[in-house]
């Protein structure tokens, strides 16, 4: 079981690996691989919390209803399965600030997470706004050929493309 | 075929989980839970995330279609337009480049231990979805529905069989990674 153990596959491999995954998710429980809901939802179960049962009346949550579903379980899944190819492999590390970050913008855990919060928020609107994010657009629904989901895709990329310049080469000290 | 194991909840919530184990699983190996793996794809010096999502949709597409044309899987097409998929594309694509993680990968990159993914990424991701729950309402009236094309799919638009498109696309992919860095 060494190829477990090793640190990265063949982007191609992992492709097909995820592309059969898939299939499976479309067979056997009717659903394209998508992220973003999940937020959405527990965002809904943590104003439950917060706010009461009020919530349940805002339009949004009367369409995704704040509650565990099958794509909930999805990214929790997600974050065990790469637990355990990190531990596996040997690469699981606490840290704070990516590499790249830290050569171009310091090594304040603290400004790197303030950063992460903003985008984190402009990421959660804008998924929840264009209807999915890189996996429910970018892989489901364009390997589904749904064109919202092309031109969706499109956008994250060139926006993703035009801020990270933005950011590494005209904010960038 | 499989429409009683769609309807069992119970069954449901274990397949998701162990859908997502694969799938985080897979995102990890491909190195996509490493910020700069993916501001590397942004900055246009690294294609793997380009590499694993063509890979991983024309692979699917195939598997999918062919399932479809065997009743195994049907097609659930997302609604989109100028409004929600461009406006929220764009606003979704400046968040990706300043976060440098996407909602599937901040999951995996909190599994590989990634603090700046928990503290900022998830949180913040919340607070958008929060704060989108709270405007849907207004921007619904407002925005998300101009230049509205439905929820459509490419064949359909163009009114030819789905192979017809999905023969070329393939095509493409294929000649797309191989011509990438």
């Amino acid at each position: 079981m060494n190829w477990l153990q090793m640190e990265q596959w063949s982007p191609y491999a992992v492709g097909i690996g995820i592309g059969m995954l898939s299939w499976v998710s479309f067979l056997l429980s009717d659903q394209g691989l998508a992220c973003s809901t999940a937020f959405a939802r527990s965002a809904g179960m943590i104003e439950l919390i917060f706010r009461g049962k009020r919530v349940q009346d805002k339009p949004y949550y009367r369409k995704f209803v704040p509650e565990i579903d099958w794509g909930w379980m999805l990214v929790l899944g997600v974050l065990i399965g790469a637990f355990a190819s990190a531990q596996l492999s040997g690469t699981f590390r606490l840290q704070w600030v990516p590499g790249l970050w830290e050569a171009t913008f310091g090594s304040s855990a603290v400004v790197r997470s303030l950063v992460a919060l903003a985008g984190g928020a402009l990421l959660g609107l804008g998924a929840r706004w264009a209807g999915g994010c890189t996996s429910g657009h970018g892989i489901s629904g364009t390997l589904q050929l749904a064109l919202s989901s092309w031109i969706a895709a499109g956008c994250f990329f060139a926006g993703g493309i035009l801020t990270a310049k933005l950011i590494f080469t005209v904010i960038a000290p | 075929m499989f429409e009683k194991l769609h309807r069992s909840r119970k069954a449901q919530l274990w397949l998701g989980l162990l859908t997502g184990i694969a799938f985080g699983f897979l995102l990890q190996k491909g190195g996509v839970t490493r910020y700069d793996v993916i501001m590397g794809q942004l900055l246009l010096t690294d294609f793997t995330v380009v590499k694993i999502m063509l890979t991983a949709m024309a692979t699917g597409m195939v598997g999918i279609y062919a399932m479809r044309s065997l009743g195994l899987a049907r097609l659930n097409p997302k609604p989109g337009g100028v409004g929600s998929s461009v406006v929220g594309g764009l606003i979704f694509g400046v968040g990706f480049a300043t976060l440098g993680y996407c909602p599937g990968t901040v999951a995996g990159a909190v599994g590989n231990g990634y603090l700046d993914s928990l503290v900022g990424g998830a949180v913040g991701i919340l607070m958008g979805a929060a704060a989108f729950a709270h405007l849907f309402p207004r921007l619904d009236r407002w925005v998300l529905n101009w230049g509205s094309v439905g929820a459509i799919t490419i064949p359909e638009l163009l009114k030819v069989n789905a192979w017809i498109v999905i023969v070329p696309i393939v095509a493409l992919v294929l000649l797309l990674l191989r011509w990438v860095p």
